[in-house]
């Protein structure tokens, strides 16, 4: 097959923009980790309402379009912009059977790894880079990227943080993983 | 009911591919015509080599030197504002030796550097430089070996379109009726531009069976249940079964259906997901358009929502935003799909937000509709893979309201027959 897709030659840099400070506590970055590895079995689980439950009421999840990785929402076309409401919106038609693109569901699994985490004032920026292989219909195919999360801390309750925006940063067209994007990135 | 195992009589004539009996008031397509690899061959030369096909919008290249390379026809192009002023369609590959000149996206370029022997060209497409040119005997025609136009490179209301047949129609000729509905897209706002960022999916399914899907009233409510569900939930909307809906056969094999839906329309139809604070500046919007075009003309750009077919893989979608889709086969199995955001230039920045989410909401690659049209189109291939047995698919809804000239609703399939009528003509 003849490659027609053509690829940016802007490559993005995952460290956060601001002056925040990396960690380098392995007990910190042990426990982020367990985060993101928690977040991803409750999606490759199709447990969403546990995996809503992770974020802030004020909270975003991002999928730019893969092209436009720098990209605004509110100025240029994403694959996916999310609230938590709208968020709940689309958890809510997963996990009807008529999402047809979903019914029946797709089988995940989330490798995550190279996990960086920086100190903001008010939370932790987070960079992992993942790779999700998705499996339906006998067919498997795979997404890779980076992950971007900004966790907020809550006192009291499992886990610690909360998730006030999650990005995740394809590195490539959907046209050449699975033709479209039903499941949760 | 036994199945028809006529296979191997059944011919490679188009005629008989496309079979329509009035009387009966049958319109049957046969499915050879979507599995078949030696169906799709002739596709390419008989359609997308002969049709005006859409490249880019104006607003996409709007300095010297930017470009976009596009692929069109599955043809590499390079969409490129020339520093002469002029935008051009051009052949994406070295006239030397054939490697694709341009191998970004997009981007700005006084010119471009073939990489393999650094061929150079102007972004008027002229060969300005050859390394070594001594090389090259004096009859070397440096003026003639500029990169190549397609022959035929049109635009109409912004919208730039490429046909690869010197002797095709012009475009307003080939447009026919589509024309005036590209008019009441255009006339929303005097500035359109193409918002930033592509949506670019495929499927495993034949390119005409998302053709049908764009021009589909009928799937709406059964297919999209669980958006409807969202768009009632999140922003209070329900669709009206009973709104007026109409399919219209725009001649050429263009059509387009018109329904009244029940989002809101940043041009001109305020509804709560745009905000109480964007109210008073929509609801001035199309009393501007009254004013302008007059309460009949102001209702079709402000009010309706379309879903236009520019024959053979065009569709503009002017529903909760424009959408403009191209649909490609790479096969006859397989289907490549470009999508944009064409808004109005300038609108207030809240506004166009909302349009954005209110659109990724429901189509493109991730929204809460498009997947499932997706999933339904590649259920229908997998479905045809019994086409040996099972002949023809049938495309009859609304022939009788049709025949007896009475309109067409959305819901019916004149929309689908005006295609395949034309989809016939071109193949036969």
């Amino acid at each position: 097959m003849i490659p027609t897709g053509l690829t940016s030659p802007v490559i993005a840099r995952t460290a956060p923009a601001d002056a925040a400070r990396a960690v380098r506590e392995p007990a910190l970055i042990c426990a982020v980790s367990q985060f993101l590895f928690e977040e991803a079995a409750l999606l490759d689980e199709w447990r969403l309402d546990a995996w809503l439950s992770l974020f802030h009421p004020d909270a975003v999840y991002l999928v730019p379009t893969p092209e436009d990785l720098g990209g605004d929402p509110a100025t240029t076309l994403h694959l996916v912009h999310d609230t938590v409401p709208t968020l709940a919106g689309r958890v809510e038609r997963l996990k009807s059977k008529h999402a047809h693109a979903e019914s029946p569901r797709s089988r995940t699994r989330r490798h995550i790894g190279n996990v960086r985490v920086w100190q903001r004032l008010d939370g932790l920026d987070v960079r992992s880079v993942f790779q999700v292989v998705r499996v339906r219909g006998g067919v498997v195919d795979r997404y890779a990227g980076v992950y971007e999360h900004t966790l907020v801390p809550r006192s009291g309750t499992e886990p610690d943080w909360l998730i006030m925006r999650r990005r995740a940063v394809l590195d490539h067209s959907i046209e050449s993983a699975g033709g479209q994007l039903s499941v949760l990135l | 009911m036994t199945v028809n195992h006529d296979w191997a009589t059944r011919t490679a004539s188009a005629k008989e591919w496309v079979v329509e009996d009035v009387a009966a008031g049958t319109f049957r397509v046969d499915r050879t015509t979507l599995v078949d690899s030696a169906v799709y061959e002739r596709e390419m030369a008989s359609v997308f080599a002969r049709c005006w096909l859409y490249v880019g919008h104006e607003s996409e290249i709007p300095r010297p030197g930017d470009f976009r390379a596009r692929d069109v026809g599955n043809r590499p192009l390079i969409f490129w504002h020339g520093h002469d002023g002029v935008r051009r369609v051009l052949y994406n590959t070295c006239r030397h030796r054939g490697a694709l000149v341009c191998r970004v996206p997009e981007g700005n370029a006084r010119g471009m550097s073939c990489f393999y022997h650094a061929w150079t060209y102007a972004s008027t497409g002229a060969l300005n430089g050859v390394p070594g040119d001594e090389g090259y005997g004096e009859h070397f025609d440096r003026e003639g070996m500029g990169l190549l136009s397609p022959p035929r490179v049109d635009s109409y209301r912004g919208f730039h379109f490429v046909c690869f047949d010197p002797d095709a129609v012009d475009l307003k000729t080939y447009l026919a009726g589509a024309a005036e509905y590209i008019d009441l897209v255009a006339d929303q706002a005097d500035d359109l531009e193409v918002v930033p960022g592509v949506h670019e999916y495929s499927m495993d399914a034949n390119w005409k069976l998302f053709v049908e899907n764009s021009l589909d009233g009928y799937h709406l409510l059964p297919l999209h249940k669980t958006y409807f569900t969202y768009l009632e939930q999140h922003e209070g909307n329900t669709l009206d079964r009973n709104d007026a809906t109409e399919a219209v056969d725009l001649g050429n094999g263009h059509a387009v259906i018109r329904v009244h839906g029940p989002w809101a329309r940043p041009v001109a139809r305020w509804a709560p997901a745009l905000g109480e604070h964007n109210r008073p500046g929509i609801e001035a919007k199309y009393q501007e358009l009254v004013e302008r075009y007059g309460p009949e003309r102001a209702e079709m750009i402000g009010h309706t929502d379309r879903n236009l077919l520019v024959f053979p893989n065009l569709i503009i979608n002017d529903i909760m935003g424009i959408v403009i889709r191209t649909i490609t086969p790479t096969s006859a199995g397989h289907t490549k799909i470009y999508q944009w955001s064409l808004a109005t230039a300038g609108e207030d920045p809240d506004l166009r937000a909302r349009r954005l989410d209110s659109y990724i909401a429901f189509q493109g690659p991730a929204g809460l509709a498009t997947p499932d049209d997706l999933e339904a189109c590649e259920a229908c291939q997998a479905g045809l893979r019994t086409a040996p047995d099972v002949a023809w698919s049938d495309i009859s809804r609304g022939m009788h309201r049709e025949h007896t000239g009475q309109p067409s609703l959305a819901s019916d399939e004149l929309q689908m027959r005006a295609f395949w009528r034309r989809w016939q003509s071109l193949l036969d």
